[in-house]
C-alpha cells in the first residue's frame, strides 16, 4: 500500500486560516514481551520488586559480562509477527545503539536496526460506523528496554533504578498510514488486544508494558508529506489522542504563519496538555549503530516457525466473523464480545446449544452491563455461564418472561442458586392459561370503565392497562399475550 | 574517507570523551592513518559474498527462560554512590 496516498476523511480534516489540512501519524509501539526473565539475562523480568533486586551483573554492564539471548522472548516476537500476518526472517542481526542516559548503564541500547526479525505486515482496524481501515506495519524488532529514573526524591539528585534494565520490548512501527487521532487510537487498541490473544504482551499500559513514540505530520489533503515530530514514550491512548490533535495545530498554526517545521523530538505534558521540545535529545539522534560483536546473527529452525504459526490462538478478527457466521450476531455485537478472549468464551459458554442472539443480549446488556458498574471483570463475575445459560433456557422455553428473566438475574448475582430452581420455589413461571390472564384482563377492564372510554380516543394508554394486568399477575403473564387480548377485548388495532 | 577537526570534536562529544583543542588535529591525522588502513580491505572484490559474522561455524547460544540471576541489589550498588538501594546521579530530567 501506498502509504502518501491515502488521504483523511473530509470529517478528520482539520479548518485552518488558509484551508483544509489532514493529519498524517506513523506509531513505533514499544511492547514489553510477556516472560519470566530478561532478554539477554537470567535476572526476573517482573514489575515491581525492590529497587535494582531484578539486575543481574549483565543488566547492570559490569565488564566483562556477556549477553545470552533469551528464547521464549525470540519465540514470542515470532508469535507477534504471526499474529500481525507479517513476514518471518530467518536470520536477524542484533545491533547497538550507542547513547548515554543515566539509566542505560551500558551506554548502547541492543536492538535490531538493518535485519529485524519481523518484516512487513498488516492490522486490521475498525472504526466508527462498520468502517475498517488497513495499517501497515513495516517492521518489528527484539531490543532492550532502559532502567527508570526518578526525579521526585531528591532537589538535585535523580535515582536510577535498573529492575526494566535489559527487559525484552518489541518495537512495532507502523507505516504512516492513520489520519487522525481516533485511527491511531483504534490502531494501538487493537495492537493491544492481538497481544494480549497471543499472549505475548500483558498490554498493561499503566504499568508500562506498552508505550508509544508518535510521529506527526499535516500536509495540505492529498500533498506530499510534510516534515515530521516526534512525540515520545505517550503511555496512555487517552494522552495519545490529545498529544495528536495538540501538536497538529501547533504545526498547522507555524505553518499558517509562513514558518516551518524542524524535525525534532518533542514531549507530551499530560498536566498542560501540550507538546514541548526535548533540546537535549538533538544530538543523541547520531546512534552509530554497528553489529553487536558480543551477539551471533540470530537464525529460526523453519519448522519451529510453522509450528508457532500452528500453535496460534484464533485472533479477534476471525473470531469476530466467526460469531457473526455462526451466531447470526451483529459485527457490532461481536466485536463487543471478542475484546477479551474470556468473554469471548463465557458467551461461547452460554451461548452452547442455545439461540446465539438471545444469549448475546443476556451476556453483553445484563452481565457485562453489572460487571462494568461494579468494577467487576468475567473472571470475578459472581454469575456463572452455566447460571446464565440455564436463565436463557427458561427464556427460550417461555417459562419465565423477560420481565422476570431480569428479576432472577439479580437472584443470582446477589444470592446465587439454579435459576430453574428459583423460578420453581418462588413461583415465577409465566402464566400460560389463558383463562387465568382473560380473567384478570377482565376484571381491570370492567373496574376503569373511565380508562376504557379514553383508551378508545387515545389508543396509546394501552400500555397502561397491560401495566395493570401485569401487576396483578406478579408480572408473570407475557406482556405481549397480555397486549394481544387487551386489544382484541376493547377493539383497538 | 577522511576525518576533519570538525568530526573529531563530533566524535569525541558522542563519545563522551573530553579532547582538548590543541590535540584536535593530531588525532585527526592519527584517524585517518587507521582509517587509510583499513580502506586497503576496499581493493578486495567480496561480490556475492556474505559477510563473516564468525570464524568458527557457531550458532547463536540461547537460554531458557528461567530466572537464575539477580537479588543481589547490595552488590550492584556497591562501586558507587547510592541510597535504599538506588542509584544516584546529577538530577536528569526534561
Amino acid at each position: 500500500m501506498d502509504s502518501e496516498k491515502r488521504i483523511a476523511d473530509k470529517q478528520d480534516w482539520i479548518k485552518g486560516a488558509t484551508g483544509d489540512w489532514e493529519i498524517i501519524i506513523g506509531l513505533e509501539v514499544h511492547a514489553q514481551v510477556l516472560a519470566k526473565s530478561k532478554l539477554f539475562s537470567g535476572a526476573s523480568a517482573e514489575y515491581g520488586g525492590a529497587p535494582n533486586d531484578h539486575v543481574s551483573f549483565v543488566d547492570a554492564a559490569m565488564p566483562g559480562m556477556l549477553p545470552v539471548i533469551n528464547e521464549f522472548c525470540v519465540e514470542q516476537a515470532v508469535r507477534t509477527g504471526l499474529g500481525l500476518k507479517a513476514q518471518i526472517n530467518e536470520v536477524s542481526v542484533f545491533d547497538r545503539k550507542n547513547y548515554f542516559y543515566p539509566d542505560l548503564p551500558q551506554g548502547y541500547q541492543i536492538s535490531q536496526y538493518k535485519q529485524p526479525i519481523v518484516g512487513e505486515g498488516v492490522v486490521s482496524v475498525d472504526l466508527e460506523e462498520g468502517k475498517s481501515i488497513s495499517i501497515g506495519v513495516e517492521r518489528l524488532h527484539l531490543e532492550q528496554d532502559a532502567g527508570k529514573s526518578l526525579h521526585d526524591q531528591h532537589p538535585a539528585m535523580s535515582y536510577v533504578d535498573l529492575n526494566r534494565s535489559g527487559c525484552a520490548l518489541m518495537e512495532i512501527v507502523s507505516r504512516p498510514d492513520m489520519r487522525s487521532a481516533d485511527e491511531a487510537k483504534a490502531y494501538v487498541t487493537k495492537l493491544r488486544q492481538i497481544m494480549r490473544y497471543l499472549g505475548t504482551c500483558d498490554g498493561n499500559m499503566e504499568q508500562g508494558s506498552m508505550r508509544a513514540d508518535v510521529n506527526v505530520s499535516v500536509r495540505k489533503p492529498g500533498a506530499p508529506f510534510g516534515t515530521r515530530c516526534e512525540i515520545k514514550n505517550v503511555n496512555s491512548i487517552r494522552f495519545m489522542g490529545q498529544a495528536i490533535d495538540y501538536e497538529a495545530r501547533r504545526q498547522i498554526g507555524i505553518l499558517e504563519d509562513g514558518g516551518k517545521i524542524d524535525q525534532e523530538t518533542r514531549l507530551y505534558d499530560a498536566k498542560k496538555g501540550e507538546t514541548r521540545s526535548m533540546r537535549s535529545k538533538e544530538e543523541a539522534h547520531d546512534y552509530r549503530y554497528f553489529p553487536d560483536p558480543d551477539l551471533l546473527p540470530l537464525k529460526l529452525d523453519p519448522r519451529r516457525i510453522a509450528e508457532i504459526k500452528a500453535s496460534l490462538p484464533e485472533l479477534p478478527d476471525e473470531k469476530r466473523a466467526r460469531f457473526v457466521a455462526s451466531y447470526g450476531l451483529s459485527r457490532y455485537d461481536a466485536a463487543v464480545l471478542v475484546v477479551e478472549q474470556s468473554s469471548a468464551g463465557f458467551f461461547e459458554d452460554v451461548a452452547q446449544g442455545r439461540d446465539g442472539k438471545l444469549s448475546a443480549n443476556w451476556v453483553i446488556n445484563e452481565l457485562f452491563g453489572r460487571l462494568n458498574k461494579e468494577g467487576k471483570s468475567v473472571e470475578t463475575s459472581p454469575v456463572s455461564a452455566r447460571q446464565l445459560g440455564g436463565l436463557v433456557d427458561l427464556i427460550s422455553a417461555g417459562t419465565i418472561n423477560g420481565k422476570i428473566a431480569k428479576d432472577v438475574f439479580e437472584l443470582l448475582w446477589t444470592e446465587g442458586g439454579e435459576p430453574a430452581q428459583i423460578v420453581e420455589t418462588r413461583g415465577l413461571v409465566q402464566v400460560t392459561d389463558m383463562a387465568a390472564i382473560e380473567k384478570a384482563v377482565d376484571e381491570i377492564i370492567s373496574v376503569n370503565p373511565d380508562k376504557v372510554e379514553a383508551v378508545k380516543a387515545k389508543p396509546s394508554m394501552l400500555g397502561w392497562f397491560v401495566g395493570q394486568v401485569m401487576k396483578t399477575t406478579g408480572g408473570k403473564a407475557n406482556p405481549q399475550t397480555v397486549s394481544d387480548l387487551l386489544k382484541k377485548k376493547l377493539a383497538i388495532t | 574517507m577522511s576525518v576533519d577537526d570538525k568530526t573529531v570534536r563530533r566524535v569525541a562529544k558522542l563519545a563522551r570523551i573530553k579532547v582538548e583543542e590543541k590535540d584536535v588535529p593530531r588525532l585527526a591525522a592519527e584517524l585517518n592513518v587507521i582509517l587509510a588502513f583499513v580502506e586497503q580491505l576496499n581493493e578486495v572484490n567480496v561480490d556475492g559474498i556474505a559477510p563473516l559474522t564468525s570464524v568458527v561455524a557457531a550458532e547463536m547460544k540461547k537460554r531458557k527462560d528461567v530466572v537464575t540471576d539477580g537479588h543481589y541489589a547490595k552488590a550492584i550498588v556497591a562501586n558507587t554512590q547510592s541510597e535504599d538501594q538506588f542509584f544516584i546521579v546529577p538530577r536528569v530530567v526534561e
